[in-house]
């Protein structure tokens, strides 16, 4: 019972992580039909940018503040620049993504140099506690928390803000947001930079939960987000944090019970979701 | 009566395919003018494009004295026009309140009236305020549609094919809703539904295969037999 529970925290903090990247990834594709391939590029710079102020400070929240404004930057970067002279045309967009993936991956050993870098909590994050017989990891039980917190500030700004509520239009009917006096582009880029940041920040929250970082990392997470997107339903917020929970507790599981089979549980689940329900377990409705 | 709106020589492309050859006509500040045709004779393109959502190839479109072909459609929203989509464009995940909010550019006092008095017209909204805009029956889901647009204060309404897909009785409330609309804003409407095109509109342009052909008085329509059987296939 109390590994059960404790792959349970693990699970749900490697959710939460995941969850960070897709919702920004799941937001690109369902409000601006973009095919973002670069988005693992945005985590692991606010990554690395987070850890490098990190160290230089001395302070984790100063790292992770570094971390989003270097996700809003490039994103900002990447919407003028990459994205907007392929909007509507799926090829050239991963093409170009997926490029411009790379082209970040290969800057990162230019900027940090090639090697891993190692990573460790803050002080106030390191250790565990007991609860019962239970060992609760304390930086596990953060992530978790600041996942809960990113998901229920958005969650209120969605239903709760006329901006929210103008993304959520946008992603059923951007002609009809246009028609009603709204200039969608704008709301692109901001939704695209907050995306970007998202990315970031699971970067910088990833560091010390994993303890290294290297340049590759991106692209190995974002095709957990791919697969969290298509599985919690493209363009769906709430989908994506079930999903992600989902996927981060099956690899937990998977990973102590039958480690070979970990990455594959998810294309199977994936896989699973495409032939039943194609639109996904909470598909945005036009 | 002044020209609120004017089309002088509109030509348009969907893709490769030239939609519009030569539009024109003019719409007057307090009439509900109505567009007519046959199927696919480019009266929907014709009202995409006046409101940007369809770029214009050559002509020009007037609004206010002011050239608003190819402007963005967001501009052109801002300039004061209202656009209510044959699919109507609910957004369905979004409830009816969340429909007019994201409608409404501003808050005030002025938007707070209109916003009664298109609740107390179309009581139906008010009663399934918290209702998802997909679950309306097509009735409601036109309601909403028209509410949306006229919560603003929008002197020129394009409206298309407010009956399509309904049932005669609800066909009533929009053509009665459509008439009280009429006292404070300009219409421009399409309509296949002859009867109901002409209890509302004063005047009337024919476009067929993206000419406008005819235009005139709608109550001279109404006795034009011939015309009628060219190109609205109605005899």
């Amino acid at each position: 019972m109390d590994l059960l529970f404790v792959l349970l925290i693990n699970g749900l903090a490697t959710g939460m992580l995941i969850f960070l990247l897709a919702a920004g990834l799941t937001l690109i594709f369902g409000l601006m039909d973009v095919l973002n391939f670069a988005h693992g590029g945005l985590f692991i710079w606010g990554a690395y940018s987070g850890v490098w102020m990190y160290h230089v400070t001395n302070s984790f929240t100063v790292g992770i503040a570094a971390a989003i404004v270097t996700g809003l930057v490039i994103g900002l970067v990447t919407e003028k620049v990459i994205i907007r002279p392929v909007y509507g045309n799926h090829i050239q967009q991963i093409l170009i993504t997926l490029g411009f993936m790379l082209v970040l991956q290969e800057l990162i050993k230019v900027v940090f140099g090639p090697s891993q870098k190692a990573v460790a909590p803050p002080a106030f994050l390191e250790g565990s506690f007991m609860v019962g017989d239970i060992v609760l990891i304390k930086y596990r039980l953060f992530i978790i928390l600041i996942g809960l917190v990113v998901f229920f500030v958005f969650a209120y700004i969605f239903k709760q803000t006329r901006i929210g509520l103008i993304v959520r239009a946008g992603v059923m009917n951007k002609e009809m947001v246009q028609s009603l006096g709204i200039n969608i582009k704008l709301v692109f880029m901001v939704v695209f930079m907050v995306g970007a940041a998202l990315a970031a920040l699971s970067g910088i929250l990833h560091a010390p939960y994993s303890g290294v970082i290297y340049a590759e990392m991106g692209l190995e997470f974002s095709i957990l987000a791919f697969i969290v997107v298509i599985i919690g339903g493209m363009g769906s917020f709430k989908g994506s944090l079930v999903a992600a929970l989902l996927v981060g507790c099956m690899q937990a599981f998977m990973a102590y019970y039958v480690p070979s089979l970990s990455l594959a549980t998810n294309m199977l689940l994936m896989v699973i979701v495409l032939v039943f329900r194609p639109q996904g377990l909470f598909p945005v409705k036009g | 009566m002044n020209s609120l709106l004017k089309l002088n020589q509109v030509e348009a492309y969907i893709n490769q395919y030239h939609i519009l050859h030569n539009i024109s006509f003019d719409v007057r500040e307090g009439e509900v003018n109505v567009l007519l045709g046959r199927n696919g004779a480019g009266k929907t393109t014709t009202l995409r494009t006046i409101m940007g959502l369809n770029s214009v190839s050559k002509g020009t479109i007037t609004y206010e004295g002011e050239n608003i072909a190819n402007e963005k459609p967001h501009i052109i929203a801002n300039k004061g026009i209202g656009l209510v989509p044959e699919d109507q464009g609910i957004f369905a995940d979004l409830t009816v309140g969340e429909n007019m909010s994201v409608a409404m550019k501003q808050e005030n006092a002025e938007s707070t009236k209109r916003l009664e008095w298109v609740l107390e017209l179309f009581p139906d909204l008010k009663k399934f305020w918290r209702k998802p805009g997909g679950q309306l029956s097509g009735g409601q889901k036109q309601m909403l549609a028209i509410a949306r647009a006229y919560v603003n204060e929008n002197e020129l309404l394009l409206i298309d094919e407010p009956s399509k897909g309904l049932a005669p009785v609800v066909v009533e409330k929009v053509t009665e809703s459509i008439q009280q609309m009429k006292d404070q804003t300009t219409i421009l409407l399409v309509e296949q539904n002859f009867l109901m095109a002409s209890q509302i509109g004063d005047r009337f342009f024919i476009i067929d295969n993206g000419e406008t052909v005819h235009h005139g008085e709608m109550e001279a329509l109404k006795t034009d037999k011939a015309m009628m059987k060219t190109y609205l296939g109605i005899s």
